[in-house]
């Protein structure tokens, strides 16, 4: 038994809409040649709360391979992390982690 | 031998002793006057202040656009609070953990604008610079403020 009227086709919209869920973010930050070494473990230490062990090892990462991640989440997260990280002055960026 | 004296120490009650000699606080007052005027009176654009306003979105110019509109008043805000922090305490002889912080937050703000008027990279040392060099002055002036920075880090550490 074949119904009388048969549903279009749904549409598909046709913005470009980014609909892949909970894609996390990935914050990274990048070396540069003027942050005391000190400071950008200190930094790690008071906004993320990380132990002085991680965070050193987050600051030689940046330091020697030129960048690092140093926290990840959804997009609004990320991006209040890149701000505060802005805010203390360190070289911070956000993107998809793909 | 002399044994030299600390710029600051932390006392048995958690307060901050400030031991900065006047030149030296004169001088920080002066960096944060011309950070401020920088700040408020100059073009966005310019590109001494690229260090304290990074890109967020370096391969997206919409998302970063409106990073910008949104987020850059905030650092702005954020920037000249603790410039005037800094003033409100600048001659005190104690301090708290609040009050040091906005000290390193606003010399580290001077600090990273010198070092992009000076060029400063990772592998050119200028230790050995020449006195005659018309970067003389600036780099004697960045080096204090490593060292005023890197005694403030110190001191902020124990209390994390």
């Amino acid at each position: 038994m074949a119904p009388s009227t048969t549903p279009d086709v749904i549409e598909r919209p046709t913005d470009e809409v980014d609909v892949r869920p909970d894609k996390p973010w990935i914050v990274l930050v990048w070396n540069d040649p003027i942050n005391l070494m000190s400071y950008v473990t200190f930094v790690f230490q008071k906004l993320f709360g990380y132990s002085k062990e991680k965070a050193e090892k987050l600051m030689l990462d940046v330091h020697e391979k030129g960048r690092a991640v140093v926290s990840s989440g959804p997009r609004e997260k990320a991006e209040i992390d890149v701000f505060r990280l802005h805010e203390h002055g360190l070289w911070a960026t956000m993107q998809r982690d793909d | 031998m002399v044994r030299r004296r600390r710029l600051l120490r932390r006392r048995n009650d958690g307060s901050i002793e400030v031991a900065f000699p006047d030149w030296l606080r004169d001088e920080i007052g002066n960096l944060l006057g011309q950070l401020r005027q920088l700040m408020t009176t100059d073009s966005p654009a310019d590109d001494r202040l690229e260090r304290l306003f990074p890109p967020a979105y370096p391969d997206d110019a919409e998302a970063e656009a409106e990073y910008q509109g949104f987020m850059r008043v905030e650092l702005v805000s954020s920037r000249l609070a603790a410039i005037d922090k800094v003033e409100a305490t600048l001659y005190d002889e104690q301090i708290d953990d609040a009050q040091l912080t906005a000290w390193m937050a606003a010399i580290n703000d001077v600090r990273l604008v010198l070092g992009t008027l000076l060029g400063v990279t990772e592998d050119v040392d200028h230790a050995s610079l020449d006195e005659k060099d018309p970067n003389f002055g600036g780099f004697l002036l960045y080096d204090q403020l490593t060292f005023v920075l890197g005694e403030i880090i110190e001191v902020l550490s124990t209390a994390l």
